[in-house]
């Protein structure tokens, strides 16, 4: 991981390094959508790649693709996202399920996945697949 | 919770007794140059005999969401009146650079950014209003795409009937097992829109979505 020094925000100007941030889920637990989106995509614009312990709500993951179309265009050389969630319950059988939704509740969230974002300016394609996952950036 | 539950049940008895007075919005989703409205074009022209939009090898070419009112789709004896609504193609980035590989002027091909930019908000807008969804995704790309994975979810979140197209079957590395297995939950049916080849199972598929409202 090479660190690049803090840009001006707003303003995808040349890259020279990636910078990976991680959030736990207690960083987005207590806080409303809008902070929420408004939170990850200030982590975006400074070029960085997020990877966010569990996952965004279904209704946020369309805002936060609705905010980020929104941006396009009008946040210098912003070209979208790059999303992807790996979550462990795709081969789980139907009980395996409820026992996880349950503990998801009382956790206030689904904590076994994680949510990767990245700008698409450097983020070229996360490949996902069942049994793994590749970052593909831009040269 | 009690309460939702309460209005729930409500809205529920409402629909029922209103459904069948109404036209069922049909709402084609889906990632760019998935086929939506070529499919959507398929059946507009076997019940209408006009098609619904243009379709394009450049993506994006859908960038406002289109319509077709009191289509009539008839199978088996049975017949119902949709509303047919072809959206734009989902996506999380637009680049306008891609579109110069199309041979697009540099002005064209912003402009085509920004209206698609503006249409993938809209389409998102309008998941609230569908009755029953149809997915198009195209059989040769990987279905693993967080787009699809978001707008299933925010469907079964909507509790809004899915059914799943892999559309261009008619192609060599189509592969519809892949999609399948990436969708376990709901029903796929592979056609061809542009060939319209097994249609038949598309529209007996629609007629047993339209159960579950």
């Amino acid at each position: 991981m090479i660190n690049k020094k803090e840009g001006k925000k707003r303003n995808l100007g040349k890259i020279r390094g990636v910078s990976i941030h991680f959030f736990p889920y207690s960083e987005i637990k207590n806080i409303d959508s809008t902070e929420r989106i408004k939170r990850i995509l200030g982590i975006i614009f400074g070029n960085n790649i997020l990877i966010l312990q569990g996952r965004l709500r279904p209704e946020e993951e369309t805002r936060l693709i609705g905010d980020t179309m929104a941006m396009i265009g009008h946040v210098k050389n912003f070209k979208g996202i790059e999303l992807a969630v790996i979550s462990g319950d795709e081969s789980r059988g139907f009980f395996t399920k409820i026992k996880k939704s349950f503990v998801d509740i009382i956790a206030g969230g689904d904590l076994g996945a994680l949510t990767i974002i990245g700008p698409a300016t450097f983020v070229k394609e996360i490949k996902r697949n069942p049994q793994k996952i590749e970052l593909l950036l831009n040269e | 919770m009690a309460i939702k539950i309460f209005k729930d049940f409500f809205k529920r008895v409402f629909s029922n007794i209103f459904k069948s007075k109404r036209d069922i919005k049909l709402g084609f989703y889906g990632p760019p140059n998935a086929g939506k409205t070529s499919l959507a074009n398929r059946i507009c022209l076997d019940f209408t005999g006009e098609e619904i939009g243009s379709v394009s090898k450049i993506p994006h070419e859908t960038r406002k969401v289109q319509f077709k009112e009191k289509v009539e789709i008839s199978y088996k004896g049975k017949k119902m009146i949709f509303k047919i609504i072809d959206t734009p193609g989902i996506a999380t980035k637009i680049d306008y650079e891609d579109f110069l590989h199309y041979k697009l002027k540099k002005n064209d091909a912003k402009k085509r950014a920004k209206e698609a930019t503006q249409g993938v908000i809209e389409s998102i807008k309008w998941l609230d209003d569908m009755d029953v969804v149809v997915i198009v995704l195209d059989s040769i790309e990987n279905p693993y795409n967080q787009v699809n994975i978001t707008i299933i979810g925010n469907l079964a979140a909507r509790k809004i009937p899915v059914l799943i197209v892999a559309n261009k079957i008619d192609l060599k590395k189509s592969d519809i097992k892949r999609i399948g297995a990436a969708f376990p939950e709901y029903e796929t049916v592979g056609i061809s829109a542009k060939g319209g080849e097994n249609m038949e199972e598309f529209y007996e598929s629609i007629f047993k979505l339209i159960k579950k409202i």
